[in-house]
């Protein structure tokens, strides 16, 4: 994606102004309602109109208010995910999905439509009417939409927001596939960290209407654990669960993790709150959590009585957060070895 | 008790060809004017609103006049007409003329109505996947704004089917002509020993519109089973 940005808008008393550049094929905009996130959505698909500026995306100008380039949002091939899905109500699933694929040019069409319905599991659901459906198999259905018309950059708005708990996070692993299998640049707007982090490679974020930061996500996520109320939550993806008594061993990244949940066969993705992992300066002998890795102290960041510290524990890393006092007393610096302690019940699978 | 002349059945005839010819002939025109209202930014649409409005709130007999002054032989349409050969006044033309302006109004702001209704957003789906203004309009405005149609297309043949200060103005009362089913009871009311006969016709003109009532919402239904959310 080679998308560059600079633009200006007011919107009801709200004033936008951003100029940013993306490479990534993964960016995330991260903000909080009212930061103008959708409403540079709308300038970028061409649904509202910038009062001024400039949008190029892959070397062609779609807006230039000194040239009085505007390019409809129909000849954008920006395709738009909405928070609400917004299938047409009056068609099918089938005509749904092929809506955008059917206006689009022969030569254009890179992506089979069987295969995606297939990916995403709606191959089912064809001729079912879309009144019918659940959240999840709307908002998968209304990505196939956009995706099958081929678009240059695909623009989603709070995708997962009008979805319940359990279900936002059985999407990803669709959206993931769907985005790596068809190579679609993507721009993911959200206002939750943890779909930044599992979305995106690359975040902007917004507050106010304007771009304050940018940055990796993983660097926002440890940024919160300073910062954000709930502070920064480990993703890992732990593979190939297996009865162990009445609790489930992993394997996650060299090492073995006993958890009190079971997961599906393939990768399970959960989640582990940083200020959920006791470190111990040398082994426990016995202890009633089940979890204890050797590790080594791969950095030190944080600020105030918010400590945390990277562990690096066979391939994988951790982020652990402690408090000052406890960094002297462990003796905590890079390189020192430690013993992380993790109760098999700290684990929260997202899907 | 139902007991019709031909000179009824007639009138009857009459009536259901002006109210049908006047509702078709309109739907294009009042698709097209409510897209224009409710879609369109344009400065100087509140006047194009009042004029499309202005005959819900003149006494149609003044609608009829205005017709008659656009028409009539000495109207500002007079000499054109006459040019072309083409003969308005006093013909079932200007009963369906009549019907269409009156009626108009009435189709407009359903379909309006209807229009205001969709969510913009369904538009907006539609664009960005690639669709033009005019095919979004075909296949996103049109039928989910079909349910208005229809309900404006009721409103209007009943209006037609009841139209009768501007048809007797522009168009006469012509038995066998322009004679239309109010005419026709007009007609009665003003002759010694016509009640009975106005009776039937009333009659007459109840069942044919509850029967368009009923068609509609019928119709309706459907409608609604296939595009409710």
């Amino acid at each position: 994606m080679n998308l560059d940005v600079s633009l200006r808008k007011n919107y009801g008393g709200f004033q936008l102004d951003v100029a940013f550049s993306l490479t990534e094929n993964r960016c995330g905009i991260f903000g909080p309602s009212g930061s103008g996130k959708s409403t540079l959505m709308h300038l970028l698909a061409g649904l509202l109109e910038p009062d001024e500026g400039r949008i190029e995306l892959a070397g062609q100008i779609l807006f230039d208010s000194a040239r009085r380039i505007n390019v409809p949002p129909e000849k954008r091939r920006i395709g738009v995910v909405f928070q609400h899905a917004h299938l047409f109500p009056h068609m099918n699933v089938r005509r749904n999905l092929l809506y955008g694929w059917k206006r689009t040019p022969e030569a254009e069409r890179r992506i089979d439509p069987q295969a995606l319905a297939r990916v995403l599991q709606i191959d089912q659901l064809l001729e079912r009417g879309v009144n019918s459906l659940s959240g999840g198999e709307r908002q998968r259905v209304a990505l196939a939409r956009t995706v099958l018309a081929c678009p240059r950059l695909i623009l989603m708005d709070e995708p997962l927001n009008g979805l319940d708990e359990e279900l936002k996070f059985q999407i990803i692993p669709y959206l993931n596939k769907v985005f790596s299998e068809f190579a679609v640049p993507l721009l993911f707007i959200s206002h939750s960290l943890h779909e930044m982090r599992l979305m995106a490679d690359e975040v902007l974020v917004f507050e106010g209407g304007h771009m304050q930061q940018r940055l990796p996500a993983e660097e926002l996520a440890r940024r919160s654990l300073v910062t954000g109320s709930r502070g920064y939550a480990n993703l890992l993806t732990l593979r190939g669960p297996r009865p162990h008594g009445d609790l489930w061993l992993y394997h996650w990244e060299g090492n073995e993790l006993i958890l009190t949940d079971s997961g599906a066969a393939g990768d399970n993705v959960f989640e582990l709150a940083a200020k959920d992992i006791t470190l111990f300066k040398r082994h426990p002998e016995a202890s009633s959590a089940r979890n204890m890795l050797p590790c080594r102290v791969a950095g030190i960041f944080g600020a105030g009585n918010r400590i945390g510290v990277e562990l690096a524990c066979g391939s994988g890393r951790l982020i652990c957060q402690i408090v000052p006092d406890s960094v002297r007393e462990l003796d905590i610096r890079q390189g020192a070895e430690v013993i992380a302690v993790v109760k098999a019940s700290a684990f929260h699978r997202l899907y | 008790m139902l007991n019709l002349s031909p000179q009824d059945m007639q009138a009857i005839w009459l009536s259901a060809q002006v109210a049908t010819a006047a509702t078709l002939i309109s739907v294009p025109f009042g698709f097209a004017v409510a897209y224009f209202l409710v879609f369109v930014r344009l400065p100087g649409k509140a006047l194009i609103e009042g004029v499309v409005n202005l005959p819900l709130v003149l006494p149609p007999v003044v609608v009829g006049y205005l017709l008659l002054l656009l028409f009539g032989q000495s109207g500002v349409l007079g000499p054109l007409l006459q040019s072309l050969g083409i003969r308005i006044i006093f013909t079932l033309k200007a009963a369906v003329i009549a019907s269409a302006v009156v009626g108009f109004p009435l189709l407009v702001r359903s379909i309006r109505t209807g229009m205001e209704d969709i969510d913009e957003r369904y538009l907006q789906a539609s664009r960005t996947l690639g669709a033009r203004w005019w095919d979004t309009l075909l296949t996103i405005i049109l039928p989910l704004s079909g349910r208005a149609l229809l309900a404006g297309m009721t409103l209007m043949f009943a209006r037609s089917l009841g139209e009768f200060g501007a048809t007797i103005i522009l168009a006469g009362n012509i038995p066998g002509v322009t004679q239309t089913i109010p005419l026709a009871i007009y007609e009665y009311t003003n002759t010694p020993g016509g009640d009975r006969m106005a009776l039937s016709l009333c009659l007459v003109s109840i069942v044919i519109s509850f029967a368009v009532l009923l068609a509609n919402e019928s119709v309706s239904r459907k409608f609604r089973q296939r595009t409710t959310r």
